[in-house]
């Protein structure tokens, strides 16, 4: 050892007992901005709800719960019901994940089996920029691009086709207008199969390595173990999956309202247009002013939607959480 | 752990170069301590004492408590809520475990180093000059200075010196642990824990670790927790055997190791289990 | 039980299908991509960054509402990053294991995925109503609201990557949880902190929903934020329902700039997190 040993070999200590605390005031001051933080998070989903459904009120006192299954949207005669948005919303949403499954479960399939590993973060990436492209993209790309081929080489033909046939062609009425819920359904669709598809690769990754390799030892096929393995596996965890998709199909706004063609009126026709709880409020809103009716209908259009929303994600983190915790 | 004991190594023989026999004064004074996990209690009734400027070890199999024990010296568990301690750890005539003391000025006095090295992602010099800031406000050359003592007293000054300002983060397992171990003396604890430091490192870096614990021993009072029966009977003066939270026997390193008074102890150490 | 050969048939078939919607997935975003250049690029003249919004006919840009969007994305991020990383480290620091900690990992969640209109809907009815008219505060806090659930999502899951040790390590030293948390657990997530922040900017340039009731949009110039300001999302909404040619040309040019700028700021964040893990 060399000389400095002495420097610190006799080090003048206060006495424990009137050391000071490190870092003073600092410290209290910080971790209370940590919590402060915290809870402000927690409290702005309260808030949320609260004002959404303060707003709701009047129109709630005017309608009472007949707003639900009302289906007339009637400016002129202030009658207004949210019928016909709720069962746009949903519609356009299952259609979406109606599409998007077999889409998710190809494309996981793909990511986790068969790509080759220089292909797949590639790939992957590209999948994921699918969910970075703003919603108004999809809106203009689906209204410029898509629903003019919508009108011309698919609802032309299948409205000529199966419209005629009775009970089926209830699905398929009405002039091709291209834009209608199920062009809402397909652009939804494109927009919930990266998040969708993001989560089954997740849960699909974290299977035991073993479970799969004993299927493959006693000789199943890539397909048969996916099929009869992993997804039995991660099953609860991609119903979650599946649920968050809704979810998010349920709250689109800008893509849907430049594709369902804004009809308040109620069918039950694939290529009909329609309405959600989002797209009416994206676009009634400017024709709503203070104090009126129809801003106090919107704004309880917009509790509703919360409501549905809140309850789609909270089943959907609870089914992807419970597998893993 | 059977495989760790080496059967030609003689332990007698180890331990009896020792100088340890000379008394010196009570560091550490632990009374009826306790500690729960929660609803798991962790140890039970622990009563022993931790001489001044003397290496202790303490061994036991996996789970025995002596790692809790050890983060019960410098109030670790308070950062875990669910985690805590009944009864006394007297340091200088005050209880550690109660509440007059912050659990900073514990740590300041009762260093730890730990398993893993764990450097901070910042330059080999600021890895030092951070626990120096938080107790002391030094200028830039006494801050130099206090840099350069601190890698002496820890052999790694030769190998540092032309790198200071480079991050640690490039640093071998073994000198990582070394500038662990110099960061911790740079705060000028009186007491230095050590939490099976070498268990992570290869024979060469370990074999430096454990000369550099007989130096500093002239300095520190030092607490080690050891996996390696060898390891505690090269470097302790005295050995505590821990099982299954209680403290089964604790006596001078030549006595526990060469002719321990409990059956545990002696299957212990014979590697009959563990 | 189906005849090997039939297995391996479906086992194929399984796997050119996938393979086939992989494909998919490519082309269509090389389609959307495709057309924002086709019809964005030819739009795109030095006059959409040097004039704002002019009414049709008489040519404009956009600048008035780049300049706006990106006014408002900044007082968002001023405002949603701190409070977002101090929510995410609060989760990861003592939030841990608690029932508030939960109870708020939940809500965050929520809010990550609840429809952005709500968020418009609530801030006109909090913030619009009662201050007296539509503001670029109002659309940066909406926005803010949008901005804060990534960020804290991201510094939680970035923070738990930290090595339990290196926490315990500067405690041991005796620091206080401020200085641990801002010299040693921060530092050593940085990347992963900054790449939050960088997908919750992405994620804000593009939204619209919640700007159309709050800052409304202004085909003036103006930089005052208590007044109505324009953004880009909003002038391509507007401008694309409009019937005139040129403003649907400008909104291209609109939709090519934020779906460049997006895409770009998520291969960042990617690569900024690629590197260092």
């Amino acid at each position: 050892m060399d000389a400095t040993m002495d420097s610190s070999g006799a080090v003048d200590r206060i006495p424990i007992h009137q050391a000071k605390r490190i870092g003073g005031l600092s410290d209290p001051l910080f971790v209370g901005a940590l919590w402060g933080c915290g809870l402000l998070v927690l409290v702005l989903l309260a808030l949320i709800i609260g004002q959404l459904f303060l707003g709701g009120l009047p129109a709630l006192r005017e309608f009472g719960l007949d707003f639900l299954w009302t289906a007339s949207w009637n400016p002129v005669t202030e009658k207004y019901g949210a019928l016909v948005m709720i069962y746009g919303t949903v519609f356009s949403a299952v259609i979406a994940v109606i599409v998007a499954l077999p889409l998710s479960f190809g494309i996981a399939f793909f990511l986790t089996e068969i790509a080759p590993q220089s292909l797949k973060r590639p790939i992957g990436v590209a999948v994921q920029l699918l969910a970075a492209v703003p919603s108004i993209i999809y809106g203009m790309w689906g209204f410029f691009i898509v629903a003019p081929l919508m009108a011309q080489y698919v609802q032309s033909p299948l409205i000529d086709l199966l419209g005629p046939i009775p009970v089926l062609g209830l699905l398929f009425q009405g002039p091709p207008l291209g834009s209608g819920m199920f062009t809402a359904g397909l652009i939804l669709a494109v927009m919930i199969v990266p998040f969708i598809t993001a989560m089954f690769v997740e849960t699909l990754e974290s299977i035991p390595p073993m479970l799969k390799e004993s299927a493959y030892g006693v000789g199943c096929t890539t397909y048969e173990v996916y099929r009869n393995v992993s997804v039995p596996y991660g099953r609860t965890a991609m119903v979650g999956a599946v649920m968050l998709g809704l979810g998010r199909a349920l709250g689109e706004t800008m893509a849907v309202t430049f594709v369902i063609g804004n009809a308040t009126r109620l069918s039950a026709s694939l290529f009909a247009p329609g309405a959600t709880i989002a797209s009416t409020i994206a676009n009634e809103f400017p024709e709503a002013p203070i104090g009126s009716l129809k801003l106090t209908s919107l704004l309880q259009l917009g509790f509703i939607l919360f409501v549905i929303s809140f309850i789609v994600l909270a089943l959907s983190r609870a089914l992807v959480r419970s597998r893993l915790d | 752990m059977t495989s760790a004991v080496d059967p030609t190594f003689n332990l007698s023989s180890a331990v009896a170069a020792k100088p340890g026999a000379v008394e010196t004064p009570t560091k550490i004074q632990v009374n009826k301590l306790n500690f729960y996990y929660g609803q798991n209690h962790a140890l039970k009734n622990i009563n022993f004492t931790i001489p001044e400027k003397r290496v202790t070890a303490m061994i036991g199999p996996s789970g025995c408590g002596k790692s809790t024990l050890l983060r019960v010296f410098n109030r670790m568990y308070d950062l875990y809520p669910g985690q805590r301690a009944e009864g006394e750890v007297m340091f200088d005539g005050v209880n550690v475990v109660g509440k007059e003391l912050d659990s900073t000025v514990v740590r300041s006095r009762i260093g730890m180093v730990f398993q893993k090295p764990t450097p901070f992602p910042m330059s080999i010099y600021d890895n030092i000059a951070f626990g120096v800031r938080l107790h002391e406000s030094l200028n830039k050359a006494q801050m130099d200075e206090r840099v350069e003592s601190c890698l002496r007293k820890a052999a790694i000054w030769e190998e540092t010196k032309d790198r200071l300002h480079t991050s640690a983060l490039g640093m071998s397992g073994g000198q990582q642990q070394r500038l662990c171990i110099a960061r911790t003396i740079a705060v000028r604890p009186e007491v230095i824990l050590l939490d099976e430091p070498t268990s992570a490192l290869d024979p060469i870096s370990t074999s430096k670790i454990e000369d550099l614990i007989d130096e500093l021993k002239q300095e520190f009072t030092i607490v080690i927790v050891t996996h390696n029966m060898q390891q505690a009977a090269r470097c302790a003066d005295r050995t505590a055997f821990f099982y299954l939270g209680e403290l089964v026997e604790v006596g001078p390193s030549d006595v526990i190791f060469t002719n321990p008074k409990e059956i545990k102890t002696r299957d212990y150490i014979t590697g009959r289990f563990g | 039980m189906a005849s090997l050969a039939a297995r391996r048939a479906k086992d194929n078939a399984v796997k050119a299908i996938s393979t086939g919607f992989a494909a998919l997935a490519i082309v269509l975003l090389a389609w959307i991509l495709l057309t924002l250049l086709a019809k964005g690029l030819p739009a795109l003249g030095t006059n959409v960054f040097t004039q704002i919004t002019l009414p049709p006919g008489q040519g404009g840009g956009l600048l008035n509402a780049i300049v706006g969007s990106l006014i408002q994305i900044g007082i968002a991020l001023l405002i949603g990053g701190p409070i977002g990383i101090f929510a995410g480290t609060f989760l990861a620091e003592n939030g841990k294991g608690t029932k508030i900690g939960s109870a708020t990992r939940f809500v965050n969640d929520i809010l990550l995925s609840a429809p952005s209109i709500l968020v418009g809907l609530f801030i006109y009815q909090f913030l619009v109503v009662p201050f007296g008219g539509f503001s670029g505060w109002a659309g940066s806090i909406a926005l803010a609201i949008l901005v804060i659930p990534v960020i804290v999502r991201t510094t939680e899951d970035m923070l738990n990557l930290v090595p339990v040790g290196l926490r315990e390590a500067a405690f041991a030293l005796g620091a206080p949880q401020w200085k641990v948390v801002i010299m040693v657990t921060w530092r050593a997530a940085r990347a992963g902190i900054v790449t939050g922040v960088l997908l919750a900017i992405a994620r804000a340039a593009g939204e619209t929903a919640p700007l159309l009731f709050t800052s409304l949009g202004n085909n003036g110039w103006s930089l005052d934020l208590s007044k109505p300001m324009a953004s880009l999302p909003i002038a391509i909404y507007q401008y694309a329902g409009s019937p005139f040619d040129d403003w649907v040309s400008l909104a291209w040019a609109g939709a090519l700039l934020i779906t460049v700028g997006v895409l770009l700021l998520n291969v960042v964040s990617r690569v900024v997190l690629a590197r260092t893990h």
